[in-house]
Protein backbone atom coordinates (compact mmCIF):
# COMPACT_ATOMS: atom_id res chain seq x y z
CA UNK A 1 0.00 0.00 0.00
CA UNK A 2 1.35 3.61 -0.40
CA UNK A 3 2.19 4.50 2.81
CA UNK A 4 0.34 7.57 4.20
CA UNK A 5 1.67 10.97 3.82
CA UNK A 6 2.93 9.83 -0.04
CA UNK A 7 -0.31 11.18 -2.74
CA UNK A 8 -1.73 8.35 -4.36
CA UNK A 9 -3.14 9.97 -7.29
CA UNK A 10 -5.34 6.73 -8.38
CA UNK A 11 -6.76 6.40 -5.23
CA UNK A 12 -7.65 10.28 -5.44
CA UNK A 13 -9.46 9.53 -8.80
CA UNK A 14 -11.23 6.83 -7.78
CA UNK A 15 -12.92 8.91 -5.18
CA UNK A 16 -13.46 11.33 -7.56
CA UNK A 17 -15.62 8.95 -9.51
CA UNK A 18 -17.18 7.26 -6.51
CA UNK A 19 -18.52 10.64 -5.32
CA UNK A 20 -19.86 11.12 -8.97
CA UNK A 21 -21.61 7.92 -8.56
CA UNK A 22 -23.44 9.39 -5.50
CA UNK A 23 -21.31 7.79 -2.60
CA UNK A 24 -21.16 9.56 0.24
CA UNK A 25 -19.33 9.67 3.94
CA UNK A 26 -16.50 8.00 2.60
CA UNK A 27 -13.00 8.93 2.44
CA UNK A 28 -9.07 8.23 2.25
CA UNK A 29 -9.04 5.52 -0.67
CA UNK A 30 -5.61 3.85 -0.82
CA UNK A 31 -4.86 1.82 -3.89
CA UNK A 32 -2.22 -0.63 -3.61
CA UNK A 33 -1.65 -4.23 -4.98
CA UNK A 34 -1.47 -8.20 -3.75
CA UNK A 35 1.33 -10.48 -5.07
CA UNK A 36 1.10 -13.97 -4.40
CA UNK A 37 3.52 -15.89 -4.13
CA UNK A 38 3.87 -20.12 -3.37
CA UNK A 39 7.12 -21.25 -1.43
CA UNK A 40 7.56 -24.39 -0.83
CA UNK A 41 8.78 -24.00 3.23
CA UNK A 42 7.42 -24.55 5.76
CA UNK A 43 4.94 -21.65 7.18
CA UNK A 44 8.31 -19.73 9.41
CA UNK A 45 10.54 -20.38 6.57
CA UNK A 46 8.71 -19.13 3.88
CA UNK A 47 7.46 -15.60 6.37
CA UNK A 48 11.42 -14.84 6.17
CA UNK A 49 11.95 -15.77 2.54
CA UNK A 50 8.78 -13.98 1.53
CA UNK A 51 10.34 -10.64 3.76
CA UNK A 52 13.93 -11.07 2.01
CA UNK A 53 11.87 -10.52 -1.25
CA UNK A 54 9.54 -7.77 -0.17
CA UNK A 55 12.96 -6.04 1.36
CA UNK A 56 14.85 -6.68 -2.21
CA UNK A 57 12.58 -6.15 -4.76
CA UNK A 58 8.50 -6.33 -4.28
CA UNK A 59 8.44 -3.31 -2.29
CA UNK A 60 10.02 0.20 -2.48
CA UNK A 61 9.92 1.13 1.03
CA UNK A 62 9.93 5.02 0.59
CA UNK A 63 6.66 4.89 -0.50
CA UNK A 64 5.00 1.54 -0.16
CA UNK A 65 3.84 -0.20 3.46
CA UNK A 66 3.56 -3.84 3.64
CA UNK A 67 1.93 -6.80 5.38
CA UNK A 68 2.75 -10.71 4.96
CA UNK A 69 -0.69 -12.79 4.92
CA UNK A 70 0.27 -16.57 5.07
CA UNK A 71 -2.89 -18.22 3.92
CA UNK A 72 -3.01 -21.97 5.44
CA UNK A 73 -5.78 -22.45 2.99
CA UNK A 74 -3.84 -23.08 -0.37
CA UNK B 1 35.14 10.39 -24.17
CA UNK B 2 33.99 6.40 -24.61
CA UNK B 3 30.24 5.76 -23.67
CA UNK B 4 28.29 2.84 -22.84
CA UNK B 5 24.48 2.90 -23.17
CA UNK B 6 22.86 0.26 -21.60
CA UNK B 7 20.44 -1.86 -23.60
CA UNK B 8 17.58 -3.52 -21.56
CA UNK B 9 14.41 -5.32 -23.08
CA UNK B 10 12.11 -2.12 -23.85
CA UNK B 11 14.75 0.18 -23.43
CA UNK B 12 13.26 2.62 -26.44
CA UNK B 13 15.91 5.86 -26.33
CA UNK B 14 19.00 3.53 -26.26
CA UNK B 15 19.45 4.48 -30.16
CA UNK B 16 18.87 8.16 -29.89
CA UNK B 17 21.24 8.89 -27.22
CA UNK B 18 23.85 6.84 -29.21
CA UNK B 19 23.03 9.51 -32.40
CA UNK B 20 23.79 12.17 -29.70
CA UNK B 21 26.76 10.65 -28.14
CA UNK B 22 28.33 10.22 -32.09
CA UNK B 23 27.55 13.83 -32.51
CA UNK B 24 29.06 15.93 -29.81
CA UNK B 25 32.03 13.34 -29.49
CA UNK B 26 32.47 11.69 -32.79
CA UNK B 27 33.05 8.56 -31.03
CA UNK B 28 30.51 5.27 -31.04
CA UNK B 29 29.64 4.55 -27.77
CA UNK B 30 29.41 0.56 -26.93
CA UNK B 31 26.32 -0.56 -26.75
CA UNK B 32 25.75 -3.17 -23.75
CA UNK B 33 22.94 -5.82 -23.41
CA UNK B 34 21.81 -5.99 -19.68
CA UNK B 35 22.85 -9.42 -19.34
CA UNK B 36 26.51 -9.18 -19.41
CA UNK B 37 27.86 -9.27 -16.13
CA UNK B 38 31.42 -6.87 -16.52
CA UNK B 39 30.85 -3.58 -18.40
CA UNK B 40 33.48 -2.35 -21.07
CA UNK B 41 36.10 0.30 -20.50
CA UNK B 42 33.97 3.10 -20.43
CA UNK B 43 34.39 6.80 -19.07
CA UNK B 44 30.71 7.51 -19.01
CA UNK B 45 27.81 4.77 -18.67
CA UNK B 46 24.47 5.68 -19.85
CA UNK B 47 21.23 4.00 -18.79
CA UNK B 48 18.67 5.46 -21.62
CA UNK B 49 14.82 5.68 -21.84
CA UNK B 50 12.20 3.40 -22.56
CA UNK B 51 9.65 0.90 -20.78
CA UNK B 52 12.01 -1.95 -19.41
CA UNK B 53 10.45 -4.77 -18.80
CA UNK B 54 7.09 -3.41 -19.84
CA UNK B 55 7.20 -0.72 -16.40
CA UNK B 56 6.01 -4.16 -13.84
CA UNK B 57 5.95 -4.05 -10.62
CA UNK B 58 7.48 -0.80 -10.62
CA UNK B 59 8.80 1.44 -13.42
CA UNK B 60 12.87 0.53 -13.05
CA UNK B 61 12.68 -1.87 -10.39
CA UNK B 62 13.08 -5.37 -12.94
CA UNK B 63 15.87 -4.04 -14.48
CA UNK B 64 17.52 -2.44 -11.10
CA UNK B 65 18.36 -6.01 -10.56
CA UNK B 66 19.33 -7.09 -13.78
CA UNK B 67 22.77 -9.07 -14.11
CA UNK B 68 24.93 -5.75 -15.60
CA UNK B 69 23.62 -3.56 -12.49
CA UNK B 70 25.36 -4.99 -10.29
CA UNK B 71 29.22 -4.08 -12.22
CA UNK B 72 26.99 -0.72 -12.67
CA UNK B 73 26.63 0.17 -9.18
CA UNK B 74 30.29 -1.23 -8.20
CA UNK B 75 31.75 1.08 -9.91
CA UNK B 76 29.39 4.14 -9.65
CA UNK B 77 30.48 3.79 -6.14
CA UNK B 78 34.21 4.07 -7.52
CA UNK B 79 33.22 7.24 -8.83
CA UNK B 80 32.20 6.42 -12.99
CA UNK B 81 29.97 8.73 -14.18
CA UNK B 82 26.25 7.45 -14.71
CA UNK B 83 23.80 9.38 -16.57
CA UNK B 84 20.00 8.00 -16.29
CA UNK B 85 17.55 9.78 -18.58
CA UNK B 86 14.06 9.56 -17.92
CA UNK B 87 13.30 5.30 -17.20
CA UNK B 88 17.01 5.49 -16.68
CA UNK B 89 16.33 7.87 -13.85
CA UNK B 90 14.09 5.44 -12.65
CA UNK B 91 16.68 2.34 -12.72
CA UNK B 92 18.91 4.51 -11.06
CA UNK B 93 16.16 5.32 -7.79
CA UNK B 94 15.51 1.50 -7.85
CA UNK B 95 18.86 0.42 -7.45
CA UNK B 96 19.52 2.95 -4.61
CA UNK B 97 22.14 4.72 -6.89
CA UNK B 98 19.68 7.62 -6.51
CA UNK B 99 17.94 8.89 -3.72
CA UNK B 100 14.18 9.38 -3.85
CA UNK B 101 11.46 7.54 -6.39
CA UNK B 102 9.40 8.30 -8.94
CA UNK B 103 5.46 8.42 -8.68
CA UNK B 104 3.10 8.49 -11.19
CA UNK B 105 1.97 11.75 -12.45
CA UNK B 106 -0.63 13.89 -9.85
CA UNK B 107 -2.28 14.58 -13.52
CA UNK B 108 -2.38 11.03 -13.65
CA UNK B 109 -1.49 11.09 -17.10
CA UNK B 110 1.18 10.55 -19.75
CA UNK B 111 2.93 13.74 -20.45
CA UNK B 112 4.72 14.44 -23.73
CA UNK B 113 5.46 17.73 -24.35
CA UNK B 114 8.38 20.29 -24.46
CA UNK B 115 8.98 21.82 -20.57
CA UNK B 116 11.60 24.59 -19.54
CA UNK B 117 13.66 23.69 -16.92
CA UNK B 118 16.25 26.07 -14.76
CA UNK B 119 20.21 24.71 -14.09
CA UNK B 120 20.16 24.85 -10.51
CA UNK B 121 23.34 23.72 -10.48
CA UNK B 122 26.53 23.89 -13.08
CA UNK B 123 29.37 23.04 -11.05
CA UNK B 124 29.17 19.31 -12.24
CA UNK B 125 30.60 17.14 -15.02
CA UNK B 126 27.00 16.93 -16.08
CA UNK B 127 26.33 20.65 -16.51
CA UNK B 128 29.07 22.80 -16.52
CA UNK B 129 28.24 24.02 -19.76
CA UNK B 130 25.31 25.83 -18.91
CA UNK B 131 25.22 28.91 -17.10
CA UNK B 132 23.41 28.88 -13.78
CA UNK B 133 19.73 29.71 -13.63
CA UNK B 134 20.15 28.99 -17.41
CA UNK B 135 16.53 28.23 -18.81
CA UNK B 136 16.44 25.62 -21.12
CA UNK B 137 14.01 24.04 -23.21
CA UNK B 138 13.96 19.72 -23.16
CA UNK B 139 11.30 17.14 -24.67
CA UNK B 140 9.62 15.12 -21.37
CA UNK B 141 7.63 11.99 -21.82
CA UNK B 142 6.66 9.60 -19.24
CA UNK B 143 3.99 8.91 -16.58
CA UNK B 144 5.87 8.32 -13.60
CA UNK B 145 8.04 11.25 -13.51
CA UNK B 146 6.58 12.76 -10.37
CA UNK B 147 9.88 12.70 -8.16
CA UNK B 148 9.14 11.99 -4.10
CA UNK B 149 11.51 11.81 -1.17
CA UNK B 150 10.69 11.80 2.42
CA UNK B 151 11.31 15.44 4.04
CA UNK B 152 14.70 14.09 5.89
CA UNK B 153 16.14 13.02 2.24
CA UNK B 154 14.98 16.27 0.95
CA UNK B 155 16.71 18.75 2.71
CA UNK B 156 20.03 16.89 2.51
CA UNK B 157 19.90 17.17 -1.37
CA UNK B 158 18.68 20.69 -1.35
CA UNK B 159 21.54 21.42 1.65
CA UNK B 160 24.35 19.41 -0.56
CA UNK B 161 23.26 21.36 -4.17
CA UNK B 162 22.22 17.91 -5.62
CA UNK B 163 19.54 19.13 -7.46
CA UNK B 164 20.29 20.25 -11.19
CA UNK B 165 17.49 20.54 -12.47
CA UNK B 166 13.94 22.26 -11.72
CA UNK B 167 10.55 22.65 -13.57
CA UNK B 168 10.30 26.29 -14.45
CA UNK B 169 7.71 28.51 -16.71
CA UNK B 170 9.61 30.05 -19.58
CA UNK B 171 11.03 33.33 -17.19
CA UNK B 172 12.61 31.17 -14.99
CA UNK B 173 9.97 30.84 -12.19
CA UNK B 174 9.41 27.55 -10.27
CA UNK B 175 5.53 27.20 -9.23
CA UNK B 176 2.74 24.69 -9.31
CA UNK B 177 1.75 26.27 -12.67
CA UNK B 178 4.79 25.25 -14.14
CA UNK B 179 5.11 21.92 -12.70
CA UNK B 180 4.34 18.98 -15.44
CA UNK B 181 3.41 15.75 -12.85
CA UNK B 182 3.89 17.20 -9.39
CA UNK B 183 7.15 16.60 -8.71
CA UNK B 184 8.64 17.73 -4.81
CA UNK B 185 9.79 21.18 -5.28
CA UNK B 186 9.85 20.95 -9.08
CA UNK B 187 12.81 18.49 -9.36
CA UNK B 188 13.67 17.46 -12.97
CA UNK B 189 17.04 15.99 -12.02
CA UNK B 190 19.09 15.31 -9.27
CA UNK B 191 22.79 14.39 -8.46
CA UNK B 192 24.33 11.93 -5.56
CA UNK B 193 26.33 13.36 -3.16
CA UNK B 194 29.56 11.74 -4.84
CA UNK B 195 28.47 14.24 -8.03
CA UNK B 196 29.17 11.10 -10.32
CA UNK B 197 25.64 9.73 -10.84
CA UNK B 198 22.72 11.72 -12.54
CA UNK B 199 19.21 11.01 -13.18
CA UNK B 200 16.68 13.30 -15.02
CA UNK B 201 13.40 12.64 -16.44
CA UNK B 202 13.63 15.37 -19.90
CA UNK B 203 15.51 13.93 -22.62
CA UNK B 204 18.44 15.85 -23.45
CA UNK B 205 19.32 13.07 -26.53
CA UNK B 206 15.73 14.38 -27.58
CA UNK B 207 17.21 17.52 -28.17
CA UNK B 208 20.26 17.77 -29.92
CA UNK B 209 19.06 17.46 -33.35
CA UNK B 210 17.82 18.93 -36.49
CA UNK B 211 14.56 16.99 -36.44
CA UNK B 212 13.33 18.60 -33.17
CA UNK B 213 14.62 21.83 -33.59
CA UNK B 214 15.65 21.88 -30.12
CA UNK B 215 19.29 22.18 -29.17
CA UNK B 216 19.67 22.51 -25.51
CA UNK B 217 20.34 19.63 -24.87
CA UNK B 218 23.92 19.81 -26.50
CA UNK B 219 25.33 21.43 -23.44
CA UNK B 220 24.70 18.34 -21.23
CA UNK B 221 26.94 16.00 -23.28
CA UNK B 222 29.64 18.61 -24.09
CA UNK B 223 29.65 19.33 -20.24
CA UNK B 224 30.58 15.49 -20.15
CA UNK B 225 33.13 15.36 -23.11
CA UNK B 226 34.77 18.02 -21.93
CA UNK B 227 35.15 16.21 -18.34
CA UNK B 228 36.11 13.39 -18.79
CA UNK B 229 38.24 13.34 -21.90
Amino acid sequence: MPKNGVLDPQGKAIENSLSQLGFENFSKIRLGKIIEVEINEGEEKAIIVAEEMCKKLLVNLIIEDYEIIYDREK
Amino acid sequence: MKASVIVFPGSNCDRDVAVSIKKITNLDPIMVWHKETTLPKSDLVIIPGGFTFGDYLRCGSIAANSPIMIDIIKKAKDGLPILGICNGFQILTESGLLPGTLIKNDCLSFICKIVSIRVENNQTSFSNKYKKNEIINIPIAHNEGNFFADNDTLKKIEDANQIIFRYCNVNGEINNSSNPNGSIKNIAGIINENGNVLGMMPHPERATCNITKLYDGENLFKSLAESLF
